[in-house]
């Protein structure tokens, strides 16, 4: 009995050790001076990422967390302050932008690409619109090997599919029967291993597992998107409550820098030289 | 106190309901939940909002899990409560509780890189020409549902395996006396004497298929449109709030929650059923 | 007496089966590990990812991994266990035990994204003066309400099958029925809350749809339990679909397999021990 005793005494001690190590935790580090909160679009977070760790090293004191969680719930969390700052990859609605600040610090191309297998190079770009609308089913009809396209797209909501429907489909409906995978890098897995898909998805995105397509016969490129022969591009905003402060203002001149735009071009292209 | 900690489960469901209804009402009451329900078409971006296709879609993939795991899983069961030695038989829960424990982006991880490629392997060389490209890619009711049986498999063969143990001795002796053999007396005797047990299990096992998100989501193609075959890419009701959720606003978001609410009801009617069962064999 | 063909098939056919259900088990897990052990080493774990975690280890997803698991824990483990002592403490079964039993079963059954949904616009949204939005207690406060008809059915089993002569042996040498739960019958059932807790444990760290609504992702060491967080599913999860950097990936469900084998295995042996040490009391 006395050692039963014992143990839950032991127990109990445990438990208040536990109580008290997580709350000092909280309560030691709750900084929400230093703290730049940003979250939004999953195109622009590794680029956000990028610029936050630069900018951490040069100011120690600040701690900047970079979420994801998509464009709109970027805009919606700027607009409730639970970020300082949001990321999108698509222009607001009118109504969204009430209250909020919008500024552009990159641009991206949106690229086609398909398996590197793929004999195609080159597609006009009514030729992607019938490919996604779903009247174009076969590569031999847009000089391929003979083969079934299996087209995929973003999901709903997605700034790069909002971007693609207005630069792309201009109107017409992307087939209900397109697979739908709801990130960049699933869309470039499900075009790695297959031969006949199609895809689109962020010129930052590309690597090595997947073939561009050139649109109209030009290749995106960053020449040819800062001369603006290659059509399908976007911008993407950072966006803060009405006037940027604090430390959210420093970050986001940090950005707009020539040290800042030096690592947007890493993979983007600058807002400075459009 | 200890009070107020018992009834936190209620609290819960309660307020999980309420706010999920809460969220989603607005969208309903525009639509209507019977519009909502049989809408055909899922177009967010112009403020269309139909779920049918992802309840086909959820149907189809659930009943492929279901013909994939009860068979499986209900036999594992057998061969637990009736056949394995002891030695054996730790060793099989052993691994049936660590199946239950791998996390369900593993199995999404393992399904988009072993069984997608498998899928559309077998789609493109065995069905070639009569598949339509949609159905070529590998992500569709198949994979989802193959991943999905391997899932639901610990809850059916635990939940069964209770099942058969419950079944009193008498009727297995009763029978052996008259020299029946083993398998006789289970087909027999104890897999019916086990009926409605194992009935619970294939349901919380649907339940359970129904709530699934990350794999379904890394596996089944994920389009909002009726699916023709097996190999069809489906949306289900989870699959589409997992996929979307992350992006939309306003209405679209709206959409998401009373495609919760939906899933919520049906989960509550799975559950009622379950205990109406449960409620029956304990009264049989 | 001879065996007839049909039951011989039957028992081939009952053997093949569980054998096929270990076999798809091993296959899993073999196909992880051969694909994810190569990735481990000391600079995994302890570097933090980078370019969205495709390059770099796991340690903040694992710090988050941890971070979160404990709150969520200590929230659920008072609560749950605080409900099963009453439901087989101090009450009869009647009308409202039995309502409370229906919810319970019923809260277990509510798919995760369904309970994230409920997360997020109650602890991120409507709860974001105080949870701060996107973190780790929003996170851990929509994982309680997962786990906790899993600790409150665990424990309960636990407490059932605690002899009641311990209770009447209490009892009748005077001492009140609190400090008799307290000193005699959680303490007999410590196995059985350990079980509980480690169950709990194990579903916590498998989650990740309602968590991608509610912790966050953020890629930093969280500084308190305000902060934003990633577990190591959540970390998997986004490597795989955003990046497609499937190295990490794999060697992310190889570390949290490896977890969950010592949860499941380890637990057990320490279950086991700790049921002896009691009985040998």
């Amino acid at each position: 009995m006395i050692s039963r005793l014992k143990r839950s005494v032991s127990v109990k001690i445990l438990f208040v050790i536990l109580v008290v190590a997580l709350l000092a935790g909280g309560c030691a580090s709750a900084d929400p001076e230093n703290t730049i909160n940003i979250s939004g679009s999953s195109s622009i977070q590794p680029l956000s990422e990028e610029l936050a760790n630069a900018f951490m090293e040069e100011n120690s004191e600040i701690t900047i967390n970079v979420a994801g969680g998509g464009s709109s719930a970027g805009i919606k969390a700027t607009r409730d302050g639970t970020s300082d700052i949001g990321a999108s990859s698509r222009e607001l609605e009118s109504d969204e932008r009430e209250g909020l600040t919008v500024i552009p610090i990159a641009i991206d191309g949106i690229t086609l690409v398909v398996n590197p297998e793929s004999q195609v190079d080159n597609l006009t770009l009514e030729q992607v619109r019938l490919i996604y609308s779903g009247q174009i089913t076969n590569w031999s009809e847009v000089g391929g090997k003979d083969g079934a396209i299996n087209t995929f797209t973003r999901e709903e909501g997605s700034g790069t599919r909002g971007a693609f429907e207005d630069l792309v489909m201009k109107g017409a409906k992307i087939s209900s029967k397109t697979g739908v995978q709801n990130t960049t890098g699933s869309l470039r897995t499900a075009v790695a291993g297959d031969p006949h898909a199609i895809a689109y998805i962020s010129l930052g995105n590309v690597n090595d597992s997947i073939k561009v397509l050139a649109v109209d016969g030009v290749m995106p490129e960053s020449e040819t998107i800062k001369n603006g022969s290659y059509k399908l591009t976007r911008s993407f905003f950072y966006l803060t409550g009405e006037q940027p402060r604090g430390n959210a203002r420093n970050f986001i001149d940090f950005v707009l820098s020539p040290d800042g735009q030096q690592i947007v071009r890493q993979n983007f292209i600058s807002i400075s030289d459009n | 106190m200890l009070l107020l900690f018992a009834l936190a489960s209620i609290l819960v469901v309660v307020l999980v309901g309420l706010f999920v209804f809460l969220q989603g009402y607005p969208l309903l009451a525009k639509t209507g939940f019977f519009t909502f329900l049989t809408g055909l078409e899922w177009l967010p971006g112009e403020g269309i909002f139909g779920i049918l296709p992802m309840v086909i879609g959820t149907l189809a993939v659930t009943l492929g899990a279901l013909i994939i795991g009860v068979p499986l899983g209900v036999t594992t069961a057998v061969f637990l409560a009736e056949y394995a030695p002891e030695r054996i038989a730790f060793w099989t829960r052993r691994a049936v509780e660590l199946l239950a424990g791998i996390p369900s982006v593993v199995y999404g991880l393992f399904g988009m890189t072993v069984i997608v490629p498998l899928v559309r392997h077998v789609a493109l060389n065995w069905f070639g020409d009569l598949l339509s490209p949609e159905m070529r890619t590998g992500y569709g009711i198949l994979a989802a549902s193959l991943v999905l049986g391997i899932m639901i498999l610990p809850t059916i063969v635990s939940i069964s395996e209770d099942a058969l143990r419950a079944v009193p001795k008498a009727y297995k002796e009763g029978s052996y006396a008259l020299g029946v053999h083993q398998w006789q007396t289970i087909w027999h005797n104890t897999l019916p004497a086990a009926g409605t047990g194992i009935m619970s299990s294939v349901i919380l096992g649907m339940g359970r298929a129904i709530g699934e998100t990350m794999a379904i989501l890394m596996v089944a193609g994920n389009a909002p449109a009726f699916p023709t075959s097996i190999f069809s890419p489906v949306r289900t009701l989870s699959g589409n709030i997992g996929l979307e959720m992350s992006y939309a606003s306003g209405e679209h978001a709206q959409a998401l929650f009373a495609t919760g609410v939906v899933l919520f009801i049906v989960i509550m009617i799975l559950n009622g059923l379950a205990l109406l069962i449960a409620r029956k064999g304990a009264n049989a | 007496m001879k065996m007839p063909i049909q039951e011989k098939l039957a028992k081939w056919f009952i053997w093949g089966s569980a054998l096929l259900t270990v076999s798809i088990l091993a296959l899993i897990v073999g196909y992880v590990m051969v694909q994810g052990l190569g990735q481990l080493s000391i600079s995994f774990f302890l570097e933090n990812p980078r370019k969205m975690g495709s390059e770099g280890g796991i340690f903040s997803p694992l710090v988050g991994t941890i971070y979160f698991t404990l709150l969520t824990m200590l929230l659920a483990i008072p609560v749950g266990v605080g409900a099963a002592v009453y439901l087989s403490e101090f009450t009869r079964e009647g009308p409202l035990v039995r309502v409370i039993r229906f919810f319970s079963d019923a809260l277990a059954g509510i798919p995760s994204i369904v309970i994230g949904l409920f997360g997020f616009a109650f602890f991120v949204v409507l709860l974001e003066p105080i949870t701060g939005g996107w973190s780790i207690i929003s996170g851990s406060l929509t994982a309680f309400c997962m786990i906790l008809p899993i600790i409150i059915r665990v424990t309960e089993e636990a407490l059932q099958a605690i002899p009641n002569s311990y209770r009447e042996g209490s009892l009748a040498l005077g001492v009140s029925k609190w400090d008799t739960v307290m000193n005699v019958v959680l303490p007999s059932a410590l196995p059985g809350i350990f079980t509980a807790s480690l169950l709990g444990i194990g579903r916590v760290i498998g989650e990740t749809a309602a968590l991608l609504l509610t912790l966050g992702g953020s890629l930093l060491i969280p500084k308190s339990i305000f902060s934003p967080a990633r577990t190591l599913s959540m970390h998997l999860y986004l490597v795989a679909m955003e990046t497609g950097e499937f190295g990490v990936a794999f060697g992310t469900a190889a570390v949290l397999i490896l977890l969950i084998l010592l949860i499941n295995l380890g637990g057990y042996y320490l279950v086991q021990r700790l049921t002896r040490r009691m009985v040998g009391d």
